[in-house]
């Protein structure tokens, strides 16, 4: 038992916050079609994050999340300007925009120095759960409070980005979703579209940007889109469908790990799988047989 | 001629290899962006990632060299064409929509490829070095065989595209049109959703999964500033593809601790961002002069 805690648990923790967070507004995103410039994002947010640690010197939270914000909103003003202005098509415009950036921030990476001191881009992209293990899980004579207080960072950071995109979507609850099912009526009874456009960016890229480090883009991204859109295959009602896509994708951080675990021991194997892919697999397999059978229903 | 002796065989054999590819990408890519249908390639570039690991694993399984190019790159087209009709597939379901079934399957192809990638890496074949390279691209350490094979793959791209150039292009800016005279609009779209997936499977060596589709995306972006004829777009596509692909193959040989993907892709961003401002059809300014 006390290997799951020092080994298993903290994985199990981050992938959990993360997958809610991304899922929660991953609600959004799909009513209203932007499945992909969640991806795009994901990716944009890389040179922003990437300057602001170089520049401050330190990976700490406030300085990612600060710095993946910026470059959130960077790329979604170029390419609203590239649409509206350079009458660029939309997909092309978000493949233009989030292609450069991250061939930027990987650059910049690299050149930095960054790329040695730790910050692997590799993990930033295929995560890295498996790096999350709880020294002080064996708990000292401090008791509960001290032995909590020994978790990984990480955990903290994501947990902070939960509440604050939780916040961030109970604020503004009622206009988001008028706005993602009538966004014509949103617009002509007056709503500050605006602002909310901005409120939904934030919580993406907070959710984004927090799943970086650890947890990786890959798997924000099939929490973002999969258990929302299954979700949507099952109800019609918005308050229902946010409520099923956090319990599917806790479920599915839940046994797309043990997957990753138990399935190499079954055939004798002492390896363990990428658990970041695992769930995102696993994600998509949900979505695929919901579709399935919602198809023949 | 003295300036390609003084660069041996096989650099040449590579660049030119990489300057077909590029022409290819920048003419399939035209038609994804005029359908709308630009970012498929995205998915379609991770998608593959499952099948190159699943070919990794079966050459190993049999005892052959598992870094064989046709062998990766069979796995790659293969889990490429599963992505394509999984994306289809799903966007046909109601109430799930074009946009979320690319990203579901591109993250969830991913996903799964990172998973069998774990299982590839524990592997003691000593050989699977080049597959971390897949992640952002090389051109440095392209074998000829390779290059041959994307030169190949490119120039079937591009004779394909001519032989139905007209067919492509009526569909591309007249699709009521195209389907009132009887064309096969959606066996054409297929063909160019084909076409793109090719391009980027033999993209992925030298560019990476996040970033062969910048390849397919950047270069018609730019050469529809300049032109609203289907023809001449795809013309300067195919030669933006081209000089962005060789400028960045070039510069990342040159320079330190640069990758070829990135390299290639922020070269691209030049010719778009000069083409965004001067281009003469649809440039920012443009719009007196016209």
């Amino acid at each position: 038992m006390s290997e799951f805690w020092t080994i298993d648990f903290v994985p199990l923790l981050a992938a959990g916050l993360s997958a809610l967070a991304c899922a929660l507004v991953g609600n959004l995103l799909v009513l209203t079609r932007r499945a992909m410039a969640a991806d795009a994002l994901s990716h944009a947010i890389v040179p922003g994050v990437v300057i602001a640690v170089a520049l401050a010197g330190v990976a700490g939270s406030v300085v990612v999340l600060i710095g993946g914000i910026a470059s959130a909103f960077a790329a979604s003003a170029l390419v609203a300007f590239l649409v509206r202005a350079g009458r660029v098509e939309p997909g092309t415009a978000l493949g233009v925009v989030f292609t450069t950036f991250f061939a930027f921030g990987v650059l910049v990476l690299e050149w930095s120095g960054l790329a040695r001191t730790g910050f692997d881009v590799h993990h930033v992209i295929t995560g890295y759960l498996e790096g999350l293990i709880w020294v002080g899980a064996e708990g000292g004579d401090g008791g509960l409070l001290a032995t909590v207080a020994t978790l990984p960072p990480v955990v903290f950071e994501l947990a902070l980005v939960l509440v604050l995109v939780v916040a961030i979507l109970a604020i503004f609850r009622k206009e988001l979703a008028l706005l993602a099912f009538d966004p014509v009526f949103a617009r002509a009874s007056g709503l500050p579209v605006g602002l909310l456009e901005a409120a939904l960016l934030t919580a993406t890229a907070l959710a984004c940007t927090a799943a970086f480090k650890s947890v990786g883009v890959v798997l924000a991204v099939a929490m973002i889109v999969c258990p929302a859109a299954t979700a949507r295959l099952l109800t019609q009602r918005l308050s229902t469908q946010v409520a099923l896509s956090a319990a599917i994708a806790l479920g599915t951080v839940l046994f797309g790990y043990a997957a990753a675990i138990l399935a190499p021991r079954a055939v004798g194997s002492a390896l363990a799988l990428n658990a970041a892919g695992t769930i995102g697999a696993m994600a998509g397999l949900l979505l695929a047989g919901t579709a399935l059978i919602r198809a023949r229903a | 001629m003295n300036l390609l002796a003084g660069l041996g065989f096989n650099t040449v054999v590579v660049m030119v290899g990489v300057a077909a590819l590029g022409c290819a990408a920048g003419a399939a890519g035209t038609f994804a962006m005029l359908r709308r249908k630009a970012l498929v390639s995205d998915a379609v570039a991770h998608g593959t990632l499952p099948g190159i690991a699943g070919a990794f694993l079966l050459a190993a399984l049999l005892g052959r060299a598992p870094r064989e190019a046709a062998w990766l790159m069979g796995g790659a087209a293969i889990a490429a064409i599963l992505s394509l009709a999984a994306i289809e597939w799903l966007a046909r379901r109601p109430r799930i929509g074009h946009d979320t079934a690319t990203a579901a399957v591109l993250a969830c192809g991913f996903g799964l490829g990172l998973a069998l990638m774990s299982v590839v890496q524990t592997l003691s074949v000593g050989s699977q070095a080049g597959l971390e390279q897949l992640l952002f691209g090389s051109a440095a350490g392209m074998l000829p065989g390779e290059a041959w094979l994307m030169g190949g793959l490119a120039v079937l791209v591009l004779a394909v595209i001519g032989l139905v150039l007209k067919e492509l292009s009526t569909v591309a800016f007249d699709p009521d049109f195209a389907a009132t005279i009887g064309l096969p609009v959606a066996r054409l779209d297929a063909l160019v959703a084909l076409l793109c997936a090719s391009v980027v499977v033999a993209a992925l060596p030298i560019a990476g999964f996040v970033l062969a589709v910048a390849l397919v995306v950047i270069p018609p972006a730019a050469a529809r500033f300049w032109s609203d004829r289907a023809g001449v777009v795809v013309v300067l596509a195919a030669a933006i593809g081209s000089a962005s692909a060789l400028a960045g193959a070039a510069l990342s040989a040159i320079l330190t601790d640069t990758p070829t993907g990135p390299a290639i892709v922020l070269v691209a961003a030049l010719f778009f961002t000069v083409s965004l401002f001067f281009g003469r059809a649809r440039g920012l300014l443009a719009g007196g002069a016209a």
